[in-house]
């Protein structure tokens, strides 16, 4: 059970090493066998829940989105984009393919979400299935 | 002592704390610095600056950058899960002498900044022409 996501984007030239490291460690199970997992916050505002992760560089061509009742997939990856030959001094941002589930509170409609990338931010705002939302009932006051 | 320099792919870099400010907490963006032939480049991960809230200043030997962050959620009790957290971003860097600070450059994109520092001329490579 993942309850905390540590934010693993390996570098680049780690990949295939990390890659093994993690299918070795997760063997059967159904957790993502890469290690690539971008760190999101959650939030609830009533009729909906917004889902916001920080992807700075990454491409809206190179990010897919899938929603299926409680769970939501952001997967995508991040490149390079110097051409020129280059040598590196210090290396800290990570690159690569990442994916992460992310088990939501409740369902939602997954033909209703709106997705924007600004700034290096991705935001998800997801409506709650109509089952889910808080009902309103109405309860006669007597005089 | 900044623990990104020596663990730069731990969970707690993007949230280490440098600095509490009146305006909030500050972060240490990540950074690559890269060479090529003619110039230098710092790229620094900057995720909600937009290009107009990005501050860089050079003094002394010494370039800081600055990006300020509009908050984005102000009631903070709704929150289902909290991974990381949202504040303004700044960073400082010794420059050496074999940079022609007069024509740094800077761009913003997609949450990216890239500071390019060109070399002076005396430390471009040059192709020597050979006479005889």
């Amino acid at each position: 059970m993942l309850t905390r996501y540590d934010w693993q984007w390996p570098f680049s030239q780690l990949r295939r090493e990390m890659d093994r490291l993690f299918d070795d460690f997760n063997g059967n199970s159904s957790e993502p066998s890469r290690g690539v997992l971008p760190a999101i916050n959650l939030w609830d505002e009533g009729e909906r829940l917004v889902v916001e992760a920080e992807l700075p560089g990454v491409k809206k061509e190179d990010l897919e989105i899938l929603a299926a009742g409680n769970e939501l997939t952001i997967r995508g990856k991040r490149n390079h984009s110097l051409s020129e030959k280059t040598a590196y001094h210090r290396q800290e941002r990570l690159m690569g393919e990442f994916a992460r589930v992310i088990t939501l509170p409740v369902e939602i409609n997954a033909d209703q979400i709106e997705a924007t990338l600004t700034d290096g931010v991705l935001t998800l705002r997801l409506t709650k299935a109509e089952q889910k939302k808080p009902r309103k009932i109405t309860v006669g006051v007597k005089e | 002592m900044n623990s990104c320099d020596t663990h730069p792919t731990k969970a707690s870099c993007r949230s280490m704390t440098t600095e509490q400010t009146r305006s909030g907490t500050l972060y240490t963006p990540r950074v690559d610095i890269v060479e090529q032939a003619e110039q230098l480049l710092l790229i620094a991960d900057l995720p909600g600056v937009r290009a107009a809230d990005v501050e860089i200043k050079y003094e002394k030997g010494e370039l800081a950058i600055h990006g300020h962050v509009a908050e984005r959620l102000s009631d903070q009790s709704r929150f289902v899960r909290r991974e990381y957290g949202v504040g303004d971003f700044h960073r400082t860097f010794q420059i050496g002498e074999g940079i022609d600070t007069q024509q740094i450059e800077a761009e913003m994109r997609d949450g990216v900044l890239t500071v390019a520092l060109p070399k002076t001329p005396q430390l471009r490579p040059r192709t020597i022409k050979v006479s005889g």
